[in-house]
């Protein structure tokens, strides 16, 4: 525990790396999760068919195959992330940033369908015809009553879906972003009789950093609660 | 494997001399054989009770190498056994126990990343560590090292248009090495930014496809990069940190040292030590150096 109070500025700018990757990916998958559901659960059969395939290729490919692809074969095709380069405080977010951004967003998207599509299930049907013979148009039947009931049925799943992007920012560890588990290997390595308390602190900031998240989404799940009473 | 001679083992050396190419075959006597065999254990060459007597009685041992790390300890993926000076260092040990190296029945090179050296040295998975392994004080607290057989610093491996000649050229600007290791808190310490990896071999690949304008890490393995790229990659810069690679032993095993102390002593008298060298690093360009001394062991 000493190594890392001892450089605590370095432990918690590596959480900050952290928490960059899973606000910017969150926020993207997010868009592109609901873009995508609502492809799933659209008219147009052809959009169907495209979120469909995309959801079953993402969520069947380990999130370390996504990143590698980033990395080492997109740039092959010409796809590369060198244009970044944006300094905050002592952050600097680069081309492996990026990548990871894009590696995690494109990866969580798929699950944030999924959690939506579920919650767009929940919804009763007579809802939705209830709204056509309204005469809404399909944009009208979901984002004035379809997506606002499936909203709430979906926070649960969503929080559980934003709590695994968290964690699964670490695989970026390898992939050149100096965020908290590769910080956690450079204190190991250099204070090898300190394995356990090094561990037990990082431990400690994913535990931290998930229980906001839980917390939000808590909070988000009593405001939207159906009383009816 | 005990009956295997000292007149095998020389005549394997006499077989090697012309034959440079790292062998990783265990079993084709023919082409090359094997580089190091088994020593005759005469009766009390080992005290009653320690661990070298223990393994040579049981005859196997497990040996902790890197695999990803041309030069020095690398397999490939249709390899029998690992290739590298580190390798050959370990094989020169495990035949002073009466063990045949190249039989991997009897000895089990086991992968270890810098990750998992201490403890597996601590839970007793392997016996012996060589594995690139930097002699530190905090590593002394909870294992034990000695050594170095080799010492080595960090340079700069950078395209072959380059006009980078020192880390200095490098301020502020990312260097890739792998992730956690001694290598990036150097970069780190020397003003550029280290970007972290799993392996070097994908830090080449960044710096291949430009991502990154150098990767740094121990001067010999970024030789076996260039020498894999000839014409695309080259090593430039002074060496701006020194590592004293040494051996892991179990803390529980203090006897070890002296042993492992004698060997490598052995080896740097009768030439094995340098002959390992020009064998493993000699290809990619790296001269013999002379041999380090030794640190002296703990008292017990």
């Amino acid at each position: 525990m000493q190594a890392v109070l001892d450089d605590f500025p370095a432990y918690l700018e590596a959480f900050g790396y952290t928490v960059f990757l899973f606000l910017v990916s969150g926020v993207i998958s997010l868009l592109i999760g609901t873009v995508l559901a609502a492809m799933r659960v659209g008219p147009v059969a052809v959009l169907r068919l495209v979120a469909t395939v995309y959801v079953s290729l993402l969520r069947n490919t380990p999130l370390i195959i996504v990143f590698a692809f980033f990395a080492f074969t997109a740039p092959i095709f010409g796809i590369r992330f060198g244009w970044l380069d944006v300094s905050i405080g002592p952050f600097d977010f680069t081309a492996f940033f990026g990548a990871a951004v894009v590696s995690l967003s494109l990866y969580t998207s798929a699950f944030v369908c999924e959690a939506l599509r579920s919650g767009v299930n929940a919804v009763p049907l007579g809802q939705a015809e209830a709204a056509r013979a309204l005469g809404l148009p399909f944009g009208g039947v979901m984002t004035q009553v379809v997506l606002p009931q499936a909203a709430r049925a979906s926070i649960p799943p969503l929080a559980s879906v934003q709590i695994a992007l968290l964690k699964n920012t670490s695989v970026a560890a390898v992939f050149g972003v100096g965020e908290a588990v590769s910080q956690m290997r450079s204190f190991n390595n250099d204070n090898a009789d300190q394995r356990y308390t090094i561990a037990l602190a990082f431990v400690i900031g994913y535990v931290v950093l998930v229980e906001v998240v839980s917390f939000f989404s808590a909070r988000l799940e009593k405001r939207y609660r159906v009383t009816t009473a | 494997m005990r009956t295997t001679t000292r007149f095998k083992a020389a005549a394997a050396a006499v077989l090697m001399t012309g034959a440079l190419a790292a062998c990783g075959d265990a079993g084709s006597e023919g082409e090359g054989g094997p580089s190091v065999g088994a020593e005759e254990v005469e009766e009390g060459k080992f005290p009653e009770g320690s661990r070298m007597a223990e393994l040579a009685d049981a005859g196997t041992i497990k040996v902790g190498v890197k695999y990803d790390q041309p030069g020095l300890g690398f397999k490939g993926a249709n390899d029998d056994l690992p290739s590298g000076f580190d390798v050959e260092i370990a094989k020169l040990l495990v035949a002073d126990l009466g063990i045949d190296p190249q039989d991997t029945s009897k000895v089990d090179y086991v992968e270890t990343i810098s990750d998992n050296r201490e403890p597996f040295l601590q839970e007793g998975t392997v016996d012996l560590v060589l594995a690139s392994y930097s002699i530190t004080d905090e590593r002394r607290q909870v294992v034990g090292q000695t050594g170095p057989y080799f010492v080595t610093g960090q340079q700069l491996l950078v395209p072959e248009a380059s006009d980078v000649t020192s880390i200095e050229d490098l301020a502020g600007q990312e260097v890739c090495s792998v992730t956690g290791s001694t290598s990036i808190d150097r970069i780190n310490e020397a003003g550029a930014k280290g970007v972290g990896f799993d392996s070097y071999s994908e830090c080449v690949q960044k710096v291949l496809d430009g991502t990154v304008e150098a990767m740094s890490t121990d001067g010999t393995i970024l030789a076996g990069y260039a020498a894999q790229n000839e014409g695309q990659l080259k090593v430039v810069g002074e060496e701006f940190s020194e590592e004293n690679i040494g051996v892991g032993y179990s803390p529980d095993r203090p006897e070890m040292c002296e042993w492992i102390n004698g060997v490598l002593e052995e080896s740097f008298d009768n030439g094995s030590w340098a002959e390992a060298f020009e064998r493993t690093l000699g290809p990619s360009g790296v001269e013999v150096p002379e041999p380090p001394t030794l640190d002296a062991c703990p008292a017990a």
